[in-house]
Protein backbone atom coordinates (compact mmCIF):
# COMPACT_ATOMS: atom_id res chain seq x y z
CA UNK A 1 0.00 0.00 0.00
CA UNK A 2 3.01 2.26 0.31
CA UNK A 3 4.83 3.02 -2.92
CA UNK A 4 8.54 2.30 -3.31
CA UNK A 5 9.22 5.92 -2.46
CA UNK A 6 7.09 5.81 0.68
CA UNK A 7 8.75 2.59 1.78
CA UNK A 8 12.05 4.36 1.32
CA UNK A 9 10.78 7.11 3.63
CA UNK A 10 9.88 4.51 6.25
CA UNK A 11 13.40 3.08 5.99
CA UNK A 12 14.79 6.57 6.49
CA UNK A 13 12.64 7.11 9.58
CA UNK A 14 13.68 3.72 10.98
CA UNK A 15 17.34 4.64 10.59
CA UNK A 16 16.88 7.52 13.07
CA UNK A 17 16.31 5.20 16.00
CA UNK A 18 17.82 2.12 17.63
CA UNK A 19 14.46 0.28 17.50
CA UNK A 20 11.67 -0.08 14.94
CA UNK A 21 9.10 0.76 17.58
CA UNK A 22 10.19 4.41 17.48
CA UNK A 23 9.25 4.66 13.82
CA UNK A 24 5.59 3.98 14.58
CA UNK A 25 4.48 7.62 14.72
CA UNK A 26 6.38 8.53 11.57
CA UNK A 27 4.89 5.60 9.68
CA UNK A 28 1.40 6.46 10.92
CA UNK A 29 1.79 10.08 9.82
CA UNK A 30 2.75 8.84 6.35
CA UNK A 31 -0.21 6.49 6.27
CA UNK A 32 -2.67 9.14 7.38
CA UNK A 33 -1.28 11.68 4.91
CA UNK A 34 -2.02 9.19 2.18
CA UNK A 35 -5.39 7.78 3.23
CA UNK A 36 -6.83 10.56 5.40
CA UNK A 37 -7.24 8.32 8.44
CA UNK A 38 -5.78 5.19 9.97
CA UNK A 39 -8.16 2.28 9.32
CA UNK A 40 -7.88 -1.15 10.99
CA UNK A 41 -6.22 -2.24 7.79
CA UNK A 42 -3.72 0.59 8.20
CA UNK A 43 -2.94 -0.52 11.72
CA UNK A 44 -2.17 -4.07 10.53
CA UNK A 45 -0.13 -2.75 7.65
CA UNK A 46 2.05 -0.51 9.80
CA UNK A 47 2.46 -3.30 12.35
CA UNK A 48 3.67 -5.73 9.67
CA UNK A 49 5.92 -3.13 8.10
CA UNK A 50 7.69 -2.42 11.37
CA UNK A 51 7.43 -5.98 12.67
CA UNK A 52 5.72 -4.87 15.86
CA UNK A 53 2.47 -6.10 17.47
CA UNK A 54 -0.81 -4.72 16.13
CA UNK A 55 -2.04 -4.00 19.65
CA UNK A 56 0.93 -1.75 20.06
CA UNK A 57 0.13 0.27 16.96
CA UNK A 58 -3.50 0.50 18.03
CA UNK A 59 -2.39 1.75 21.46
CA UNK A 60 -0.43 4.54 19.82
CA UNK A 61 -3.10 5.48 17.27
CA UNK A 62 -5.80 5.68 19.90
CA UNK A 63 -3.74 7.86 22.24
CA UNK A 64 -3.02 10.74 19.89
CA UNK A 65 -5.62 13.31 18.94
CA UNK A 66 -4.19 13.81 15.46
CA UNK A 67 -4.52 10.18 14.38
CA UNK A 68 -8.06 9.53 13.19
CA UNK A 69 -9.50 6.04 13.22
CA UNK A 70 -12.46 7.06 11.11
CA UNK A 71 -12.82 9.04 7.91
CA UNK A 72 -13.01 12.82 8.29
CA UNK A 73 -13.99 15.48 5.82
CA UNK A 74 -11.56 16.07 3.00
CA UNK A 75 -10.96 19.42 4.64
CA UNK A 76 -10.64 19.21 8.39
CA UNK A 77 -11.56 22.57 9.88
CA UNK A 78 -9.78 22.44 13.22
CA UNK A 79 -10.99 25.34 15.31
CA UNK A 80 -8.98 26.41 18.34
CA UNK A 81 -11.31 27.36 21.17
CA UNK A 82 -8.68 27.55 23.93
CA UNK A 83 -8.37 30.63 26.11
CA UNK A 84 -6.51 33.13 23.91
CA UNK A 85 -8.69 32.27 20.93
CA UNK A 86 -11.82 32.33 23.08
CA UNK A 87 -10.89 35.84 24.25
CA UNK A 88 -10.51 36.83 20.60
CA UNK A 89 -13.91 35.43 19.64
CA UNK A 90 -13.50 31.86 18.52
CA UNK A 91 -17.29 31.71 19.04
CA UNK A 92 -17.55 33.86 15.93
CA UNK A 93 -15.40 31.36 14.01
CA UNK A 94 -17.69 28.46 14.90
CA UNK A 95 -20.77 30.55 14.16
CA UNK A 96 -19.46 31.68 10.76
CA UNK A 97 -18.62 28.12 9.77
CA UNK A 98 -22.03 26.94 10.85
CA UNK A 99 -23.76 29.69 8.87
CA UNK A 100 -21.69 28.93 5.81
CA UNK A 101 -21.76 25.12 5.65
CA UNK A 102 -24.32 24.20 8.25
CA UNK A 103 -22.20 22.04 10.51
CA UNK A 104 -20.73 22.33 13.97
CA UNK A 105 -18.17 20.56 16.12
CA UNK A 106 -17.96 16.81 15.46
CA UNK A 107 -19.99 16.97 12.25
CA UNK A 108 -19.26 16.40 8.58
CA UNK A 109 -20.99 17.78 5.49
CA UNK A 110 -22.96 15.22 3.49
CA UNK A 111 -20.62 15.47 0.52
CA UNK A 112 -17.74 14.59 2.82
CA UNK A 113 -15.90 17.77 1.89
CA UNK A 114 -15.76 19.39 5.34
CA UNK A 115 -15.64 18.28 8.94
CA UNK A 116 -15.37 20.57 11.98
CA UNK A 117 -13.16 19.72 14.94
CA UNK A 118 -12.62 21.56 18.19
CA UNK A 119 -8.91 21.58 18.97
CA UNK A 120 -6.69 22.75 21.77
CA UNK A 121 -4.25 25.67 21.61
CA UNK A 122 -2.48 25.58 18.25
CA UNK A 123 0.45 27.69 19.42
CA UNK A 124 -0.71 30.69 17.47
CA UNK A 125 -2.30 32.70 20.27
CA UNK A 126 -0.75 35.99 19.14
CA UNK A 127 -2.73 35.88 15.90
CA UNK A 128 -6.00 34.56 17.34
CA UNK A 129 -8.55 33.40 16.44
CA UNK A 130 -7.01 30.55 14.50
CA UNK A 131 -8.02 27.45 12.59
CA UNK A 132 -5.88 24.79 11.02
CA UNK A 133 -7.22 23.31 7.80
CA UNK A 134 -5.56 19.94 7.30
CA UNK A 135 -2.02 21.19 7.79
CA UNK A 136 -2.17 24.92 7.19
CA UNK A 137 -2.92 27.62 9.72
CA UNK A 138 -5.28 30.49 9.00
CA UNK A 139 -5.15 33.22 11.60
CA UNK A 140 -6.60 36.59 12.63
CA UNK A 141 -9.90 35.28 11.33
CA UNK A 142 -12.91 37.43 10.54
CA UNK A 143 -16.29 36.30 9.19
CA UNK A 144 -15.20 37.54 5.74
CA UNK A 145 -11.95 35.60 5.81
CA UNK A 146 -13.79 32.44 6.82
CA UNK A 147 -16.27 32.88 3.97
CA UNK A 148 -13.48 33.36 1.49
CA UNK A 149 -11.51 30.41 2.79
CA UNK A 150 -14.47 28.06 2.53
CA UNK A 151 -15.30 29.32 -0.96
CA UNK A 152 -11.74 28.67 -2.05
CA UNK A 153 -11.77 25.16 -0.61
CA UNK A 154 -15.12 24.42 -2.25
CA UNK A 155 -13.78 25.60 -5.58
CA UNK A 156 -10.79 23.27 -5.19
CA UNK A 157 -13.27 20.50 -4.43
CA UNK B 1 14.95 48.58 27.96
CA UNK B 2 14.63 50.42 24.67
CA UNK B 3 18.27 49.83 23.84
CA UNK B 4 18.04 46.06 24.22
CA UNK B 5 19.34 44.26 21.13
CA UNK B 6 17.57 40.94 20.49
CA UNK B 7 19.84 37.92 20.11
CA UNK B 8 17.36 35.05 19.73
CA UNK B 9 15.09 36.72 17.18
CA UNK B 10 17.30 39.56 15.95
CA UNK B 11 15.01 40.47 13.09
CA UNK B 12 17.66 40.03 10.37
CA UNK B 13 15.85 39.21 7.15
CA UNK B 14 16.36 35.70 5.78
CA UNK B 15 18.32 34.64 8.86
CA UNK B 16 16.73 31.22 8.47
CA UNK B 17 18.98 30.69 5.44
CA UNK B 18 22.33 29.21 6.25
CA UNK B 19 24.30 31.75 4.18
CA UNK B 20 22.75 34.68 5.99
CA UNK B 21 23.18 32.97 9.33
CA UNK B 22 26.87 32.45 8.62
CA UNK B 23 27.32 36.06 7.51
CA UNK B 24 26.16 37.01 10.99
CA UNK B 25 28.62 34.87 12.89
CA UNK B 26 26.72 31.60 12.62
CA UNK B 27 28.59 28.30 13.06
CA UNK B 28 31.60 30.22 14.43
CA UNK B 29 30.44 29.54 17.98
CA UNK B 30 30.65 25.78 17.55
CA UNK B 31 34.25 26.21 16.38
CA UNK B 32 34.96 28.19 19.52
CA UNK B 33 33.28 25.52 21.65
CA UNK B 34 35.21 22.67 20.05
CA UNK B 35 38.45 24.37 21.02
CA UNK B 36 37.37 24.08 24.66
CA UNK B 37 36.96 21.04 26.87
CA UNK B 38 33.35 19.86 27.45
CA UNK B 39 33.69 20.59 31.16
CA UNK B 40 34.79 24.16 30.40
CA UNK B 41 31.60 24.70 28.41
CA UNK B 42 29.59 23.32 31.28
CA UNK B 43 31.30 25.83 33.59
CA UNK B 44 30.43 28.71 31.27
CA UNK B 45 26.77 27.66 31.08
CA UNK B 46 26.65 27.31 34.87
CA UNK B 47 28.26 30.72 35.35
CA UNK B 48 25.82 32.34 32.92
CA UNK B 49 22.90 31.61 35.24
CA UNK B 50 20.77 30.34 32.32
CA UNK B 51 17.56 28.73 33.52
CA UNK B 52 15.29 26.54 31.38
CA UNK B 53 12.67 28.29 29.26
CA UNK B 54 10.34 25.28 29.06
CA UNK B 55 8.34 26.01 32.19
CA UNK B 56 10.19 25.08 35.36
CA UNK B 57 13.10 27.57 35.08
CA UNK B 58 15.52 24.88 36.22
CA UNK B 59 19.21 25.93 36.07
CA UNK B 60 20.54 24.51 32.80
CA UNK B 61 24.15 24.09 33.92
CA UNK B 62 23.03 22.16 36.98
CA UNK B 63 20.82 19.90 34.86
CA UNK B 64 23.72 19.21 32.52
CA UNK B 65 26.00 18.37 35.44
CA UNK B 66 23.75 15.40 36.30
CA UNK B 67 24.84 13.67 33.09
CA UNK B 68 27.55 11.04 33.59
CA UNK B 69 30.93 12.22 32.35
CA UNK B 70 32.06 9.09 30.53
CA UNK B 71 30.05 5.92 30.19
CA UNK B 72 29.60 2.84 28.11
CA UNK B 73 26.04 3.63 27.16
CA UNK B 74 25.20 6.24 24.54
CA UNK B 75 23.51 9.37 25.83
CA UNK B 76 20.87 11.57 24.27
CA UNK B 77 19.64 15.14 24.03
CA UNK B 78 15.96 15.89 23.44
CA UNK B 79 15.06 19.38 22.38
CA UNK B 80 11.54 20.06 23.50
CA UNK B 81 9.45 21.82 20.87
CA UNK B 82 6.12 20.33 21.82
CA UNK B 83 4.88 23.85 22.68
CA UNK B 84 1.29 23.01 23.56
CA UNK B 85 0.85 24.98 26.77
CA UNK B 86 -2.08 27.32 26.03
CA UNK B 87 -0.79 30.87 25.64
CA UNK B 88 2.65 29.76 24.40
CA UNK B 89 3.75 30.42 20.84
CA UNK B 90 7.41 31.36 21.08
CA UNK B 91 9.43 28.28 20.04
CA UNK B 92 7.63 28.43 16.72
CA UNK B 93 9.30 31.80 16.08
CA UNK B 94 12.72 30.18 16.49
CA UNK B 95 11.77 27.37 14.08
CA UNK B 96 10.70 29.95 11.54
CA UNK B 97 13.16 32.80 11.95
CA UNK B 98 16.32 31.40 13.53
CA UNK B 99 16.47 27.60 13.21
CA UNK B 100 20.22 27.51 12.64
CA UNK B 101 20.92 29.07 16.02
CA UNK B 102 18.94 26.23 17.61
CA UNK B 103 20.95 23.74 15.55
CA UNK B 104 24.23 25.37 16.54
CA UNK B 105 23.00 25.29 20.14
CA UNK B 106 22.45 21.54 19.78
CA UNK B 107 25.98 21.07 18.44
CA UNK B 108 27.52 22.96 21.36
CA UNK B 109 25.28 21.33 23.97
CA UNK B 110 25.88 17.95 22.40
CA UNK B 111 29.63 18.37 22.59
CA UNK B 112 29.45 19.57 26.20
CA UNK B 113 27.27 16.59 27.12
CA UNK B 114 29.15 14.12 24.88
CA UNK B 115 25.96 13.00 23.19
CA UNK B 116 25.91 11.44 19.73
CA UNK B 117 22.23 11.77 18.90
CA UNK B 118 19.78 14.61 19.41
CA UNK B 119 16.04 14.58 18.75
CA UNK B 120 14.05 17.74 18.20
CA UNK B 121 10.49 16.91 19.27
CA UNK B 122 8.03 19.11 17.37
CA UNK B 123 4.30 19.06 17.96
CA UNK B 124 2.40 17.43 15.11
CA UNK B 125 0.27 20.48 14.36
CA UNK B 126 3.44 22.44 13.47
CA UNK B 127 3.77 20.62 10.16
CA UNK B 128 4.78 23.79 8.28
CA UNK B 129 7.39 24.63 10.90
CA UNK B 130 8.65 21.06 10.92
CA UNK B 131 9.42 21.46 7.23
CA UNK B 132 11.36 24.66 7.96
CA UNK B 133 13.43 22.96 10.65
CA UNK B 134 14.06 19.92 8.45
CA UNK B 135 15.22 22.19 5.67
CA UNK B 136 17.64 23.97 7.99
CA UNK B 137 19.00 20.66 9.27
CA UNK B 138 19.49 19.43 5.71
CA UNK B 139 21.42 22.62 4.88
CA UNK B 140 23.63 22.16 7.93
CA UNK B 141 24.30 18.51 7.00
CA UNK B 142 25.12 19.57 3.45
CA UNK B 143 27.73 22.02 4.73
CA UNK B 144 29.26 19.32 6.88
CA UNK B 145 28.28 20.99 10.16
CA UNK B 146 26.26 18.05 11.46
CA UNK B 147 26.92 14.29 11.42
CA UNK B 148 30.08 12.37 10.52
CA UNK B 149 31.31 15.14 8.23
CA UNK B 150 31.71 17.43 11.24
CA UNK B 151 34.94 15.66 12.01
CA UNK B 152 36.49 16.80 8.78
CA UNK B 153 34.89 20.23 8.72
CA UNK B 154 35.94 21.17 12.21
CA UNK B 155 39.00 18.95 12.58
CA UNK B 156 37.60 17.22 15.64
CA UNK B 157 36.74 13.67 16.64
CA UNK B 158 33.30 14.77 17.87
CA UNK B 159 30.14 14.29 15.83
CA UNK B 160 26.41 14.31 16.45
CA UNK B 161 23.33 13.36 14.44
CA UNK B 162 20.18 15.50 14.65
CA UNK B 163 16.72 14.13 13.90
CA UNK B 164 13.22 15.56 14.08
CA UNK B 165 10.54 13.54 15.85
CA UNK B 166 6.98 14.63 15.07
CA UNK B 167 4.32 14.56 17.76
CA UNK B 168 0.66 13.90 17.01
CA UNK B 169 -1.47 16.19 19.14
CA UNK B 170 -0.91 15.30 22.78
CA UNK B 171 -0.06 18.07 25.25
CA UNK B 172 1.29 15.53 27.72
CA UNK B 173 4.18 14.76 25.35
CA UNK B 174 5.74 18.08 26.39
CA UNK B 175 6.32 16.56 29.82
CA UNK B 176 9.84 15.25 29.56
CA UNK B 177 9.30 11.61 30.50
CA UNK B 178 6.18 11.37 28.35
CA UNK B 179 8.22 12.87 25.53
CA UNK B 180 10.77 10.08 25.87
CA UNK B 181 8.08 7.42 25.82
CA UNK B 182 6.65 9.07 22.73
CA UNK B 183 10.03 8.94 20.97
CA UNK B 184 10.44 5.30 21.99
CA UNK B 185 7.11 4.59 20.31
CA UNK B 186 5.12 3.66 23.42
CA UNK B 187 1.87 5.14 24.60
CA UNK B 188 3.34 8.33 26.06
CA UNK B 189 2.56 7.95 29.75
CA UNK B 190 4.79 10.03 32.02
CA UNK B 191 7.26 7.99 34.05
CA UNK B 192 7.58 7.94 37.81
CA UNK B 193 10.60 9.96 38.99
CA UNK B 194 13.18 9.11 40.25
CA UNK B 195 15.00 7.75 38.33
CA UNK B 196 15.64 11.02 36.52
CA UNK B 197 16.39 11.14 32.78
CA UNK B 198 20.09 11.90 33.35
CA UNK B 199 20.36 8.40 34.84
CA UNK B 200 17.68 6.46 33.00
CA UNK B 201 16.26 8.26 30.01
CA UNK B 202 15.71 7.30 26.38
CA UNK B 203 16.12 3.53 25.96
CA UNK B 204 17.45 3.41 29.50
CA UNK B 205 20.37 5.70 28.65
CA UNK B 206 21.40 9.05 30.15
CA UNK B 207 19.29 11.82 28.60
CA UNK B 208 18.94 15.57 28.90
CA UNK B 209 15.77 17.36 27.88
CA UNK B 210 15.86 21.08 27.18
CA UNK B 211 13.43 23.53 25.69
CA UNK B 212 14.03 24.97 22.20
CA UNK B 213 14.57 28.50 23.53
CA UNK B 214 16.98 27.28 26.21
CA UNK B 215 19.15 25.60 23.57
CA UNK B 216 18.96 28.65 21.30
CA UNK B 217 20.56 30.73 24.07
CA UNK B 218 23.67 28.53 24.13
CA UNK B 219 25.46 29.94 21.05
CA UNK B 220 24.94 33.46 22.41
CA UNK B 221 26.49 32.50 25.72
CA UNK B 222 29.41 30.91 23.84
CA UNK B 223 29.99 34.04 21.82
CA UNK B 224 29.46 36.77 24.36
CA UNK B 225 30.40 34.97 27.55
CA UNK B 226 28.76 34.18 30.86
CA UNK B 227 29.39 37.65 32.34
CA UNK B 228 27.61 39.38 29.49
CA UNK B 229 24.64 37.02 29.81
CA UNK B 230 24.17 37.29 33.54
CA UNK B 231 24.12 41.08 33.38
CA UNK B 232 20.91 40.96 31.32
CA UNK B 233 17.61 41.19 33.17
CA UNK B 234 16.83 39.68 36.55
CA UNK B 235 19.75 38.76 38.77
CA UNK B 236 18.58 35.26 39.71
CA UNK B 237 17.04 34.46 36.33
CA UNK B 238 19.06 36.35 33.75
CA UNK B 239 19.16 36.54 29.97
CA UNK B 240 16.94 37.28 27.00
CA UNK B 241 13.39 36.00 27.20
CA UNK B 242 10.71 35.46 24.58
CA UNK B 243 7.50 36.87 26.02
CA UNK B 244 4.34 35.77 24.24
CA UNK B 245 1.52 38.21 24.91
CA UNK B 246 -2.02 37.31 23.87
CA UNK B 247 -5.67 37.87 24.70
CA UNK B 248 -7.03 41.37 25.24
CA UNK B 249 -4.10 43.52 24.11
CA UNK B 250 -3.76 45.82 21.12
CA UNK B 251 -0.52 44.34 19.82
CA UNK B 252 -0.32 40.67 20.70
CA UNK B 253 2.85 38.82 19.70
CA UNK B 254 6.21 37.42 20.75
CA UNK B 255 8.67 39.99 22.07
CA UNK B 256 12.28 39.36 22.96
CA UNK B 257 13.36 41.41 25.97
CA UNK B 258 15.39 40.87 29.13
CA UNK B 259 13.91 38.74 31.90
CA UNK B 260 12.44 40.62 34.83
CA UNK B 261 10.46 43.19 32.83
CA UNK B 262 7.58 44.86 34.63
CA UNK B 263 4.39 43.02 33.72
CA UNK B 264 2.56 46.34 33.41
CA UNK B 265 5.21 47.68 31.01
CA UNK B 266 4.89 44.55 28.86
CA UNK B 267 1.13 44.81 28.70
CA UNK B 268 0.72 48.57 28.32
CA UNK B 269 3.82 49.68 26.44
CA UNK B 270 5.16 46.65 24.60
CA UNK B 271 1.79 45.11 23.71
CA UNK B 272 0.00 48.42 23.29
CA UNK B 273 -2.48 48.23 26.18
CA UNK B 274 -6.04 46.96 26.36
CA UNK B 275 -8.50 47.54 23.50
CA UNK B 276 -10.99 50.26 24.31
CA UNK B 277 -8.83 51.36 27.25
CA UNK B 278 -10.61 48.85 29.46
CA UNK B 279 -9.35 47.70 32.83
CA UNK B 280 -7.61 44.37 33.33
CA UNK B 281 -9.49 41.73 35.28
CA UNK B 282 -7.03 38.85 35.20
CA UNK B 283 -3.60 37.98 33.84
CA UNK B 284 -2.06 34.53 33.55
CA UNK B 285 1.67 35.22 33.41
CA UNK B 286 3.17 31.99 32.06
CA UNK B 287 0.76 29.82 30.10
CA UNK B 288 -2.57 28.44 31.28
CA UNK B 289 -1.05 26.17 33.96
CA UNK B 290 0.22 29.03 36.09
CA UNK B 291 -1.71 30.69 38.93
CA UNK B 292 -3.67 33.72 37.63
CA UNK B 293 -3.11 37.22 38.99
CA UNK B 294 -5.66 39.95 39.67
CA UNK B 295 -5.60 43.03 37.49
CA UNK B 296 -5.21 45.17 40.62
CA UNK B 297 -2.29 43.03 41.78
CA UNK B 298 0.05 43.81 38.89
CA UNK B 299 1.83 46.99 39.92
CA UNK B 300 5.53 46.39 40.48
CA UNK B 301 5.38 42.74 39.42
CA UNK B 302 8.51 41.64 37.55
CA UNK B 303 8.52 38.77 35.05
CA UNK B 304 11.15 36.42 36.40
CA UNK B 305 10.90 33.12 38.24
CA UNK B 306 11.58 34.40 41.75
CA UNK B 307 9.53 37.61 41.61
CA UNK B 308 6.51 35.70 40.35
CA UNK B 309 6.97 33.00 42.94
CA UNK B 310 6.99 35.67 45.65
CA UNK B 311 3.55 36.88 44.65
CA UNK B 312 2.08 33.40 44.24
CA UNK B 313 2.50 32.59 40.57
CA UNK B 314 5.19 31.28 38.24
CA UNK B 315 7.03 32.25 35.08
CA UNK B 316 6.11 29.08 33.15
CA UNK B 317 6.66 29.69 29.45
CA UNK B 318 6.30 33.50 29.82
CA UNK B 319 3.11 33.24 27.78
CA UNK B 320 1.10 36.15 29.17
CA UNK B 321 -2.67 35.95 28.72
CA UNK B 322 -4.48 39.21 29.39
CA UNK B 323 -8.20 39.41 30.16
CA UNK B 324 -10.16 42.65 30.32
CA UNK B 325 -12.81 43.66 32.87
CA UNK B 326 -15.67 42.17 30.83
CA UNK B 327 -14.23 38.65 30.74
CA UNK B 328 -16.41 35.90 32.15
CA UNK B 329 -14.08 34.03 34.47
CA UNK B 330 -16.35 31.01 34.78
CA UNK B 331 -16.10 30.48 31.05
CA UNK B 332 -12.34 30.86 31.15
CA UNK B 333 -11.99 28.36 33.99
CA UNK B 334 -14.36 25.93 32.31
CA UNK B 335 -12.35 26.08 29.11
CA UNK B 336 -9.05 25.64 30.94
CA UNK B 337 -10.43 22.69 32.89
CA UNK B 338 -11.76 21.15 29.69
CA UNK B 339 -8.23 21.32 28.32
CA UNK B 340 -6.65 19.48 31.25
CA UNK B 341 -9.40 16.91 31.27
CA UNK B 342 -8.92 15.98 27.63
CA UNK B 343 -5.14 16.10 27.90
CA UNK B 344 -4.86 14.04 31.11
CA UNK B 345 -3.25 10.72 30.17
CA UNK B 346 -5.51 9.03 32.70
CA UNK B 347 -2.75 7.23 34.54
CA UNK B 348 -3.38 8.71 38.02
CA UNK B 349 -6.80 8.65 39.63
CA UNK B 350 -6.71 12.15 41.18
CA UNK B 351 -5.87 13.74 37.83
CA UNK B 352 -8.19 11.61 35.69
CA UNK B 353 -11.21 11.73 38.01
CA UNK B 354 -10.53 15.18 39.46
CA UNK B 355 -10.41 16.97 36.12
CA UNK B 356 -13.61 15.19 35.07
CA UNK B 357 -15.34 16.19 38.28
CA UNK B 358 -14.27 19.79 38.04
CA UNK B 359 -15.45 20.03 34.46
CA UNK B 360 -18.87 18.65 35.42
CA UNK B 361 -19.24 21.20 38.19
CA UNK B 362 -18.13 24.05 35.94
CA UNK B 363 -20.59 23.06 33.26
CA UNK B 364 -23.32 23.05 35.88
CA UNK B 365 -22.29 26.50 37.07
CA UNK B 366 -22.22 27.84 33.52
CA UNK B 367 -25.73 26.51 33.00
CA UNK B 368 -26.80 28.62 35.98
CA UNK B 369 -27.56 25.57 38.12
CA UNK B 370 -24.88 25.88 40.74
CA UNK B 371 -24.33 27.78 43.93
CA UNK B 372 -21.53 29.38 45.84
CA UNK B 373 -20.97 26.07 47.65
CA UNK B 374 -19.82 24.56 44.37
CA UNK B 375 -16.87 26.92 44.42
CA UNK B 376 -15.80 25.35 47.71
CA UNK B 377 -16.27 21.93 46.21
CA UNK B 378 -14.10 22.87 43.23
CA UNK B 379 -11.45 24.25 45.54
CA UNK B 380 -11.30 21.04 47.50
CA UNK B 381 -11.18 18.84 44.38
CA UNK B 382 -8.29 20.96 43.08
CA UNK B 383 -6.51 20.60 46.42
CA UNK B 384 -6.85 16.85 46.22
CA UNK B 385 -5.24 16.72 42.79
CA UNK B 386 -2.32 19.00 43.65
CA UNK B 387 0.81 17.13 44.69
CA UNK B 388 -0.81 13.69 44.37
CA UNK B 389 0.08 12.74 40.83
CA UNK B 390 2.89 11.24 38.74
CA UNK B 391 3.50 14.34 36.67
CA UNK B 392 2.98 18.08 36.95
CA UNK B 393 -0.11 18.10 34.70
CA UNK B 394 -2.10 17.43 37.85
CA UNK B 395 -0.83 20.62 39.50
CA UNK B 396 -1.35 22.46 36.22
CA UNK B 397 -5.01 21.48 36.26
CA UNK B 398 -5.43 22.35 39.92
CA UNK B 399 -3.69 25.73 40.12
CA UNK B 400 -5.83 27.85 37.81
CA UNK B 401 -8.99 26.61 39.55
CA UNK B 402 -7.69 26.87 43.09
CA UNK B 403 -6.08 30.27 42.76
CA UNK B 404 -8.86 31.84 40.72
CA UNK B 405 -11.36 30.81 43.38
CA UNK B 406 -9.11 32.21 46.10
CA UNK B 407 -8.32 35.44 44.30
CA UNK B 408 -11.58 36.16 42.48
CA UNK B 409 -14.22 34.86 44.85
CA UNK B 410 -16.27 38.05 44.71
CA UNK B 411 -16.22 38.20 40.90
CA UNK B 412 -17.14 34.52 40.56
CA UNK B 413 -20.04 34.89 43.02
CA UNK B 414 -21.35 37.78 40.92
CA UNK B 415 -21.17 35.69 37.77
CA UNK B 416 -23.14 32.95 39.52
CA UNK B 417 -25.97 35.34 40.34
CA UNK B 418 -26.12 36.52 36.71
C1 LIG C 1 2.17 18.67 31.14
C2 LIG C 1 3.49 19.27 30.82
C3 LIG C 1 3.72 19.79 29.56
C4 LIG C 1 4.95 20.35 29.22
N1 LIG C 1 5.13 20.87 27.97
C5 LIG C 1 6.34 21.39 27.63
C6 LIG C 1 6.58 21.88 26.32
O1 LIG C 1 5.70 21.86 25.45
N2 LIG C 1 7.81 22.37 26.03
C7 LIG C 1 8.82 22.39 26.96
O2 LIG C 1 9.93 22.81 26.65
N3 LIG C 1 8.62 21.94 28.21
C8 LIG C 1 7.41 21.43 28.57
N4 LIG C 1 7.23 20.93 29.83
C9 LIG C 1 8.38 20.94 30.75
C10 LIG C 1 9.29 19.75 30.48
O3 LIG C 1 8.86 18.65 31.28
C11 LIG C 1 10.75 20.03 30.84
O4 LIG C 1 10.81 20.53 32.13
C12 LIG C 1 11.43 21.02 29.91
O5 LIG C 1 11.32 20.65 28.58
C13 LIG C 1 12.88 21.12 30.29
O6 LIG C 1 13.55 22.08 29.50
P1 LIG C 1 14.25 23.36 30.15
O7 LIG C 1 15.00 22.90 31.37
O8 LIG C 1 15.13 23.85 29.08
O9 LIG C 1 13.15 24.30 30.51
C14 LIG C 1 5.98 20.38 30.19
C15 LIG C 1 5.75 19.87 31.46
C16 LIG C 1 4.52 19.33 31.78
C17 LIG C 1 4.31 18.79 33.15
S1 LIG D 1 -0.89 13.74 36.50
FE1 LIG D 1 -2.43 13.38 34.90
S2 LIG D 1 -1.30 13.59 33.00
FE2 LIG D 1 0.27 13.34 34.61
S3 LIG D 1 0.65 11.14 34.67
FE3 LIG D 1 -0.99 11.51 36.11
S4 LIG D 1 -2.91 11.21 34.95
FE4 LIG D 1 -1.22 11.43 33.47
S1 LIG E 1 -5.38 29.60 22.26
FE1 LIG E 1 -5.80 29.34 20.16
S2 LIG E 1 -3.81 29.22 19.32
FE2 LIG E 1 -3.38 29.37 21.44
Amino acid sequence: MFTEEELQQVEEIKSHYPTNLSAVMGALHLYQDKYGYVSDEGISYVAKLLEIPEEHVLGVVSFYEMFHQHPTGKYKLQVCTNVSCMLCNSDMVLRSIKEKIGIGIGEMTEDGLFSVHEVECLGSCGTAPVISVNKLYHDKLTPEKINELIDTLKAQG
Amino acid sequence: MNDYQPVLLPGISDLHRIDVYEQHGGYARIRKALAMKPTEILDVVKASGLRGRGGAAFPTGLKWSFMPQEGEKPSYLCVNGDEAEPGSFKDRQIFEFNPHQMIEGILISGYALRIKTAYIYIRGEYESWTRMVEKAIAEAYARGYVGEKMKETFGTDYSVEIYVHRGAGAYICGEESSLMNSIEGHRPYPRVKPPFPAQIGLWGCPTTINNVETITNIPVIMEKGADWFKEIGAETHPGPLLYGISGHVNKPGVYELPTGMLLTELIHDVAGGIPGGKKIKMVIPGGSSMPPLRGDQLDGVHMDADSLKDIGSAIGTAGIIVMDEDTNLLRVLTRITHFYKVESCGQCTPCREGTGWMLKVFNRLLAGEGSSKDLDLLHSVANNIEGNTVCALGDAAAWPVKFTIERFRVELEKELVR
